[in-house]
């Protein structure tokens, strides 16, 4: 759309086949949840929809860049765990401070992982693996193993309480400035090309003397910086640090991304394709919340799962067959 | 001062094994400079050393009169060295505008890319070559030809004082190697050097002014073109005197002399879209048929339906008297081959071994007892690596380490290894160098001779009328008519492909 010398809708829905099937199953869902629910578009479930998927959204995101260049991000559910007992120990001082300082931990630990793999060279895999080991058990260690209640006194639990227009949280607001930024960087920048570039052809990328370590070095800062907002809104949805949550939440940011039309191998990927990505697979839970609220059916917790997991690979399968026709050759002999 | 370039005595050995040993080339302002040498001599290592990719072990670099400490192709680009790697070095996943444009892209306010502008120049661009094509589009979906003039137009258009191809024509057929002939005089009328490594000696006449001759790492000596001949550039690189090469002569190797077997496969009429329209043809045991073409008359097309690629929308395949291949694991299964035209989609596993990527196919040929016969395999890799003179360290090396010449032999031996009873063969000796390029057609002879049949597909003239038994012309995605060796000539090819008006009303 960015790039486009005139909107063509055609032409993009063929360039772009590989992101269409989340916004239809996600239309659909909505569409589904507002016919069958009378409270499903109200302002009480929307805004905690959307506050609770804040968080997945923005690991999503980052999560996002880091597979555009064919690495992955294995870390993000123990840096936010992390940061969201960090963040609760800073807030007394307020989320002016609390903010801000967490998301730098979260960065941190994004250059951990960069240093590891740019400069050491270990594979990502096992870099951001030894990673989530290392801040989970660095979460355990300072919180004594216990949640961190917040400071209720202070700014800091109106994150994620308070609303704009009485229906989005702060949560919500500042991940997606946070999106609109990184979609601007990844759709308008040279940063953002060569981060595709990357995934596209590293060697290549190379040879075409683009910025490649700089590149992935920064996508690690992202992905951490992403991971550290995450554990700010935990902790401030919550009103407490949290050193035991974040379990595979990296399996799910790795999810939304895919569903989203990102190719796990990288070089082609799109923000707004990983937010209705995170959006959907929060919304399948949302209604089957509401489906167990009719009482017709129960889905137990494990049901739910299932189910979630039987949706994801329709819609994984629906997308690969869109995007068949766009892999076979074209053009000239 | 008119000297641009100047290496001295540059060595550079990967894991012990010296690549280059005391290489030197000297390259003057405004000068196209060819740089030949056989497949593994160390022309592509040069280049490399010289843009910073990899780091010398020793010897001087001087460019524009100043001592050069490139550590990185960013680098290079940055002092005036653009270069088309012989590996192209793009990402197909990415539009065409951004494989030209990424790292230069036009900006608004210094930061956003202004994508209308950027698609602009790069259409620009891209005219200078006769290319009119949808530039929004995945670089992916395009021909290995339009990639590699991609890769071409961005290097030309980065501004630089010397640009560098390292075998530019190896994916082009005759008109857009003329248009890239008009780009280079360009280039060097507007005072930019242009380093030229290619195979084929007789371009080098046609647009380099000099040209300097690598053998096993070295530099056997460097002389005007104007002041030698094919012969003795031949004889330089392979180390050998000229006359004996003369004798030696370019007889041996010639269609015509085939015994024909029995039919082993027919296509009647057959289509498969637009650009395959009406095809025919018969190939007998023992029997090379060529097919010729000029880029774009349906020659891969062609090659395509037979291996069950594409589906037929007309027409009948007949196999050794069966049915057709609905898709390539059928084709194999029923005895086909197909070495397709691009490399890297033809699957070399880069990380792998020569010796996994030759016999990948042929595991289960090599499998006793479930077990894989390891003295077998390696007693066949050895046979190839000697009959194809693959040049390689040992066979456990990765075959990305292999120049780029002896990668495409390895996957013409992975082929030949499997013995399909009809192997079709796309462009086999691209990037293959003079001597190596006899060696594989005595091979593909050897091959029929041994009771099978082959489709030869080629964009060199030569290689078309001297292999082939008969050649099936192709225009515009039909068949438009067959030539007969003994008596083929080049100018007679060309006489059909011009012809093709007349045949076709
Ligand atoms: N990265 C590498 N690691 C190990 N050996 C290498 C590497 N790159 C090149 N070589 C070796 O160096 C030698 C020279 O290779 P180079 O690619 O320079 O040849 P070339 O002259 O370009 O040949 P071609 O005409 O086939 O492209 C070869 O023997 C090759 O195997
Ligand atoms: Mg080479």
């Amino acid at each position: 759309m960015l790039n486009s010398d005139a909107f063509d809708l055609r032409k993009y829905v063929s360039r772009n086949s590989q992101s269409v099937a989340v916004w239809i199953a996600l239309f659909a869902l909505i569409a589904f949840g507002l016919l069958r629910y009378d409270n499903f578009g109200g302002a009480y479930n929307v805004s905690s929809f959307l506050n609770y998927n804040s968080m997945f959204i923005v690991i999503s995101m980052g999560m996002c860049f880091v597979i555009i260049t064919g690495g992955i991000d294995l870390s993000v559910g123990s840096v936010a765990a992390f940061t969201s007992v960090v963040a609760a120990y800073l807030s007394p001082y307020g989320l002016e401070v609390a903010l801000p300082l967490a998301v730098l931990v979260g960065v941190a630990f994004g250059a951990l992982n960069a240093f590891c793999i740019i400069v050491l060279r270990i594979p990502p895999f096992i870099a951001t693996l030894a990673t989530m080991l290392g801040a989970k058990g660095g979460a355990l260690v300072i919180s004594g193993a216990s949640t961190i209640a917040v400071d209720w006194g202070s700014n800091f639990t109106r994150m994620g309480m308070e609303k704009v227009f009485n229906l989005f949280p702060w949560s919500i607001v500042i991940v997606a400035i946070v999106g609109v930024f990184l979609w601007i960087i990844l759709e308008t920048t040279s940063l953002g090309r060569t981060i595709l570039a990357i995934g596209g052809g590293e060697d290549a990328s190379t040879l075409m003397g683009l910025k490649v370590n700089r590149a992935k070095a920064l996508v690690y800062l992202i992905s951490g910086g992403c991971a550290g907002l995450a554990g700010v809104i935990l902790a401030s949805g919550f009103g407490a640090g949290q050193p035991l949550e974040g379990i595979a939440w990296e399996l799910s940011a790795i999810a939304s991304v895919v569903v989203g039309g990102t190719l796990l191998t990288g070089g082609l990927g799109s923000i707004p394709a990983t937010v209705a990505g995170a959006l959907l697979l929060g919304l399948v839970f949302n209604i089957l919340n509401f489906e167990n609220g009719r009482g017709t059916i129960s889905f137990s917790a494990y049901w739910q799962m299932v189910i979630r997991g039987g949706f994801l690979f329709a819609v994984i399968l629906f997308q690969s067959r869109m995007t068949k026709g766009r892999k076979a050759k074209g053009a000239t002999a | 001062m008119t000297t641009l370039l100047e290496m001295n005595a540059i060595r550079k050995a990967f894991n012990g094994v010296a690549a280059l040993s005391g290489a030197s080339i000297a390259i003057e302002r405004g000068e196209v400079h060819a740089l030949i040498g056989q497949n593994g001599a160390g022309k592509s290592t040069m280049i490399k050393v010289l843009t910073g990719v990899y780091h010398r072990d020793g010897g001087t670099i001087l460019f524009n009169g100043a001592e050069s400490v490139l550590t990185t192709p960013r680098e290079a680009q940055a002092t005036g060295i653009a270069t088309i790697y012989q590996e192209l070095n793009l990402v197909p996943l990415r539009s065409v505008t951004e494989n030209v444009m990424l790292g230069y892209e036009p900006k608004r306010l210094g930061t956003f890319i202004n994508w209308r502008e950027a698609h602009r120049r790069t259409r620009e661009i891209l005219m200078r070559f006769g290319i009119d094509i949808d530039v929004k589009m995945p670089l992916g979906s395009y021909s290995t030809a339009i990639q590699q003039l991609v890769a071409i137009a961005r290097a030309v258009s980065l501004d630089a004082k010397l640009v560098i191809m390292d075998e530019p024509t190896s994916s082009l057929d005759a008109s857009e190697v003329k248009v890239l002939f008009g780009v280079v005089r360009g280039l060097r009328d507007a005072g930019v050097s242009v380093l030229y490594v290619s195979h084929f000696l007789d371009e080098l006449f046609e647009i380099c002014d000099r040209v300097t001759t690598m053998r096993d790492g070295q530099t056997v000596g460097c002389v005007k073109l104007a002041e030698t001949t094919k012969l003795e550039l031949i004889a330089g690189m392979l180390g050998r005197d000229p006359d004996e090469i003369a004798q030696a002569g370019m007889t041996e190797f010639g269609g015509g002399a085939a015994k024909q077997g029995e039919v082993l496969l027919t296509a009647q009429d057959i289509a498969t879209g637009p650009r395959l329209s009406k095809f025919d043809m018969t190939l007998h045991r023992g029997e090379i048929v060529g097919l010729g073409g000029l880029l774009g008359a349906g020659r891969t097309e062609a090659a395509r339906a037979l291996f069950g690629v594409d589906a037929l929308t007309r027409g009948k395949i007949t196999l050794k008297g069966a049915g057709a291949p609905n898709s390539p694991a059928e084709a194999i299964r029923a005895g086909l081959g197909f070495l397709t035209e691009d490399r890297k989609a033809e699957g070399i596993i880069p990380g792998m071994s020569v010796r996994e990527n030759l016999t990948l196919a042929l595991l289960p040929k090599l499998t006793r007892n479930g077990q894989i016969d390891r003295a077998r395999e390696r007693q066949l890799v050895q046979k190839y690596i000697d009959a194809l003179g693959i040049k390689t360290a040992d066979m456990e090396q990765p075959i990305r380490e292999l120049s780029g010449g002896n990668q495409q032999k390895v996957l013409l031996a992975r082929w030949l290894a499997n013995e399909p009873d009809i192997l079709i063969l796309d462009e086999p000796t691209r990037g293959v160098d003079v001597g190596a390029k006899r060696e594989i057609q005595m091979i593909i002879r050897d091959y029929v001779d041994r009771g099978f049949g082959v489709v030869l597909i080629s964009s060199e003239f030569e290689e078309l009328v001297e292999g082939a038994d008969r050649i099936v012309v192709l225009n515009e995605g039909r068949s438009i008519g067959e030539l007969k060796n003994p008596g083929i000539t080049e100018h007679k090819l060309v006489q059909a492909l011009a012809h093709t008006d007349e045949v076709t009303a």
